[in-house]
């Protein structure tokens, strides 16, 4: 596979050889590899013989399986390291809160799995039963599913390319010992790649009832945010909302708030209004979080009534476009994500 | 002495440095920027290649956003940061109409473009050239070694935060350069602890020490410490030289620090 294999708009003296890329048909499109945007690309024999065409019959399986399964979330963002584990956990602790609600997390972060730590389940393992793995469980109605509980040690690295992690999450669906459940939250890695479109794609014929989109506020972050939502557009999976996370910090001394990281742009609010998205909240950057995350502790179930959370409470300041509400706020963003999702319904 | 196997456009590029996490957001384009800045200023010749194709953020923290890449009879030409030409960058952001498109690319066709970038791009001559990678330890890790080939990486420096969550993924990617033959040239914790600009309290939001006991667990080198500065991070949203505008901060001091001892890993 030459480097030629890239048209380049040689006369322009610009190279915007990927733009064309961008309209590439889809493989089950009926132009898949024959339409102009397929030439010179590396899948286009592959597309064109038709092999691909034939919808993956494990979409079908999938589709039993989740018979059993009342809402799906994905929690995505372009962007690592915002804090979409932290939220899909906390979303998936008060969810379980109600103790008649069957609450599940999957976390198809195949090379990162955060869950498993921040859930305190380290060193679990996964069992195999007639009905199929069984996942791990953190209260009688709450479980969860990572590949770090395949892991023999913290160490091992899942030095895997694509094929191999869609074959992960296609078990994960699958093969999957679910039984009947109100949610299932799905936590996935930065990007929009191979997770992403398999895990939709996986759950086309299942159907998702929409995303949950995790930022910080500063451009750097909103950029590739911004490209994650193109994402959910391409495959038109609905869009929940966003939430802004480590919006602000308050410190815990001199209780004056500082920008860590500045919403130059305007932050998720401006983008939300840019793009006429709902934004659920906006969560402070809060020391014990990353704490509770790192101990695996519930933070809704261990901070709310801490006399610390006394010093948080109620700073409404009104930034240039930044609201800092509590650190509880969080409990109120996945209220307002529920919310969301039942006015859907 | 391995010149003739080399890539044509790669014959004069001394060095290459990979910077990795297994983590996303704890700095690694910040990292890489900075580490940039600061050899150039040291007066060498840098190159950056941004590998990161779903989430390319370094064009926007070298203030070279909007900018595009011109095609010559020996490759692509990279983008200059002044014009000085000290300082090249090559990114999937100069190749996007609009910027808020998404790549929506399986592994293949991203290996592919990193092939591009590796074999297409007139690099010149330089000192040093730093690969910023994507988080994790998939198709664009394993496609940077493949097309470089792995005798031309000189090591990586790895980029963590102090919390569990994040060297927990860390340790990951150091078992991926010890499986793939990739030298450590040492741990940079980055986001450890924050003074308060009001009062001056330091707050370990993200706890503190990680990056320096990760370090020590697998006998790698502590490059240091770098603070939350939000300095720093308004400086990245500006695309401004942070080390040239904030000579006296501590951060400045810390980053100055990293760049100084790896620039002497490379060269003993």
């Amino acid at each position: 596979m030459g480097p030629a294999s890239f048209p380049v708009l040689r006369y322009s003296g610009f190279m915007t050889p990927f733009v064309a890329r961008l309209d590439c048909p889809g493989s089950t499109s009926e132009k898949a590899g024959t339409s102009a945007a397929c030439e010179g690309c590396p899948n286009q024999s592959v597309c064109a013989s038709g092999a691909p065409k034939a919808p993956d019959p494990a979409i079908e399986g999938i589709r039993l399986k989740m018979a059993s399964v009342k809402h799906k979330i994905l929690v995505l963002s372009g962007k690592g390291g915002v804090g979409k584990s932290t939220f899909s956990a906390n979303l998936a602790h008060a969810l379980a809160s109600d103790g008649t609600k069957e609450v599940a997390v999957l976390d198809v972060d195949i090379c990162g799995p955060s869950i498993p730590k921040i859930m305190g389940l380290e060193g679990e393992q996964v069992h195999q039963s007639g009905s199929g793995w069984s996942p791990v469980y953190v209260e009688d109605n709450l479980a969860v599913m990572s590949v770090g509980f395949l892991l023999g040690s913290p160490d091992d690295a899942v030095i895997w390319r694509g094929p191999k992690k869609n074959g992960m999450i296609k078990q994960f669906l699958r093969d999957v010992d679910w039984g009947e459940l109100d949610y299932l939250i799905v936590d996935t890695p930065p990007g929009t790649s191979d997770e992403h479109l398999s895990v939709v794609q996986y759950l086309s014929g299942a159907g998702i009832d929409g995303a949950v989109i995790i930022t910080t506020p500063q451009e750097v972050s909103l950029q590739d945010v911004r490209k994650e939502i193109r994402f959910c557009q391409k495959v038109k999976l609905p869009i929940i909302g966003v939430v802004e996370n480590m919006s602000g910090f308050v410190c815990p001394k001199c209780k004056n708030t500082s920008q860590i990281f500045p919403p130059t742009t305007g932050g998720a609010q401006r983008m939300c209004e840019d793009l006429s998205l709902p934004l659920l909240g906006q969560v402070p950057l809060d020391p014990r979080i990353g704490r509770n995350c790192d101990q695996g502790k519930s933070f809704l179930n261990e901070v709310p009534e801490s006399p610390a959370s006394m010093t948080y409470r109620t700073i409404i300041q009104t930034q240039k476009y930044c609201i800092i509400i509590t650190p509880e706020v969080l409990l109120l963003c996945i209220q307002t994500t529920l919310s969301g999702l039942h006015l859907r319904h | 002495m391995e010149v003739a196997s080399d890539p044509g456009n790669l014959r004069n590029v001394r060095h290459v440095v990979l910077v990795m996490s297994g983590k996303g957001g704890v700095g690694k384009s910040t990292i890489t920027t900075e580490l940039a800045l600061a050899l150039q200023h040291a007066g060498k010749k840098v190159g950056v290649l941004d590998v990161d194709l779903c989430g390319p953020s370094i064009p926007r923290m070298l203030g070279m956003a909007n900018q595009h890449v011109h095609q010559c009879d020996a490759g692509w030409v990279p983008v200059y940061a002044g014009s000085q030409q000290t300082l090249a960058l090559m990114s999937v952001g100069f190749l996007l109409e609009d910027p808020d498109e998404a790549i929506v690319w399986r592994g293949p066709r991203k290996t592919a473009l990193i092939g591009q970038f590796v074999s297409d791009v007139v690099w010149g001559e330089l000192d040093v050239l730093l690969v910023d990678t994507p988080p994790g330890t998939s198709d664009e890790h394993l496609a940077v070694l493949e097309k470089l080939g792995k005798h031309r990486v000189d090591g990586a420096v790895l980029v963590t935060t102090p919390q569990a969550v994040s060297t927990g993924d860390v340790r990951r990617e150091i078992t991926f350069c010890k499986k793939t033959g990739v030298k450590i040239l040492g741990i940079v914790e980055n986001m450890s602890g924050f003074v308060c600009p009001h009062c001056s309290e330091c707050t370990s939001i993200f706890s503190k020490g990680g990056g320096e006991e990760l370090a020590k667990l697998t006998g790698s080198v502590f490059l240091g410490s770098v603070p939350l500065d939000p300095l720093l991070s308004a400086s990245m949203e500006e695309g401004r030289d942070f080390l040239q505008a904030f000579p006296e901060s501590a951060t400045y001091t810390a980053l100055q620090a990293v760049a100084e001892t790896l620039l002497h890993a490379l060269d003993h």
